[in-house]
């Protein structure tokens, strides 16, 4: 019955994400959070409804990929 | 319409909404500082910065178009192309909103947000340059493939696109029925109905939201998940 635990996975939903509005505007704010401490639990401690929000949407979470990488690669 | 998410905006309050508070403001760092006051001035200085910002997003762009190579179907001029296009854009954005920076990260990171969501929305407008699936198909029998349901297993498919479809059918409004659909069903990327239907991420998200709560309530109340707690109060939801 993987595939009915993988729609409940899917179906479920946090009641503290934010959505992605908000979870976008503090992204840049997240992401350092996360590169001052790599195991993501002080950004996740500071921002619990983005923390949610990342691990239920997919392109805010693409998003945030792509951002933490570039920002700890520091290309300028 | 909006090219992308806005991310510009006044993080502090947005951060209204967010658990655990916002950002915090600090003394800029010296890069910060220096690309500050060259964008914020003016002359061959300004031009000269705003040069240079557009150098480093191309730079981004492309290596975030690069990281996602596999999951777009673009590739070469065209999809330098597109790297200029997120680089133009983030630009201007930048330089537009440059007052609203609050100092709660560095410039940079800050900048690199505009480029990195611009690459998004280009990319799901694109999607429809050479669309694998057209909006509305609703082919149901592709549904089990998105949760892992070999071909083979037969009475599983037939079961979960029976109580999916009318959960879909009886609990859900119009509009959630056709973005569940198109999302789900069909596969369209979230940012490319977005493009296609002239909304937000935002929007599409909150109406994917409500829109599994009811779902998981409806599939939980004939026997096929367990009762959740958390879903008894949207009110306590916080995403609007």
């Amino acid at each position: 019955m993987a595939g009915w635990d993988e729609l409940d996975r899917f179906l479920q939903t946090d009641p503290r994400d934010v959505g992605c509005e908000q979870a976008l505007q503090i992204l840049h704010v997240y992401v350092e959070a996360v590169l001052d401490d790599e195991t993501g639990a002080e950004a996740a401690r500071r921002y619990p409804g983005v923390e949610a929000h990342l691990l239920s949407c997919g392109p805010c979470a693409e998003d945030y990929e792509g951002l933490l990488l570039v920002a700890r690669a520091d290309l300028a | 319409m909006r090219s992308a998410d806005d991310p510009g905006g006044d993080a502090g309050a947005a951060c209204g909404g967010v658990r655990g508070g916002g950002g915090t403001r600090r003394e800029p760092d010296e890069q910060t500082a220096q690309w500050l006051a060259a964008l914020g001035g003016s002359g061959s200085a300004r031009e000269q910065a705003v040069t240079r910002l557009h150098e480093l997003l191309l730079r981004v762009a492309r290596a975030e178009l690069g990281r996602r190579a596999g999951r777009h179907p673009i590739t070469g001029p065209e999809l330098d192309d597109l790297a200029y296009q997120a680089a133009d854009d983030a630009v201007l954005a930048i330089t537009t909103k440059l007052g609203e920076f609050r100092g709660e990260s560095q410039f940079t990171t800050w900048a690199y947000r505009f480029v990195v969501l611009e690459v998004s929305s280009k990319l799901g407008r694109h999607f429809w340059q050479r669309p694998t699936v057209a909006l509305d198909t609703a082919d149901w029998e592709r549904l089990p493939d998105r949760f892992g349901i070999s071909p083979v297993d037969h009475a599983e498919r037939r079961d979960l696109i029976a109580a999916v479809r009318r959960a879909v059918d009886q609990e859900l409004t119009e509009r959630q029925r056709r973005v569940f659909i198109a999302i789900v069903v069909d596969g369209i990327p979230l940012d490319a109905l977005v493009a296609q239907l002239g909304s937000s991420r935002n929007a599409i998200y909150k109406i994917m939201f409500d829109a599994r709560r009811k779902l998981r309530a409806a599939l939980a109340a004939n026997g096929y998940l367990t009762a959740s707690a958390q879903e008894a109060d949207p009110e306590h939801h916080q995403v609007r």
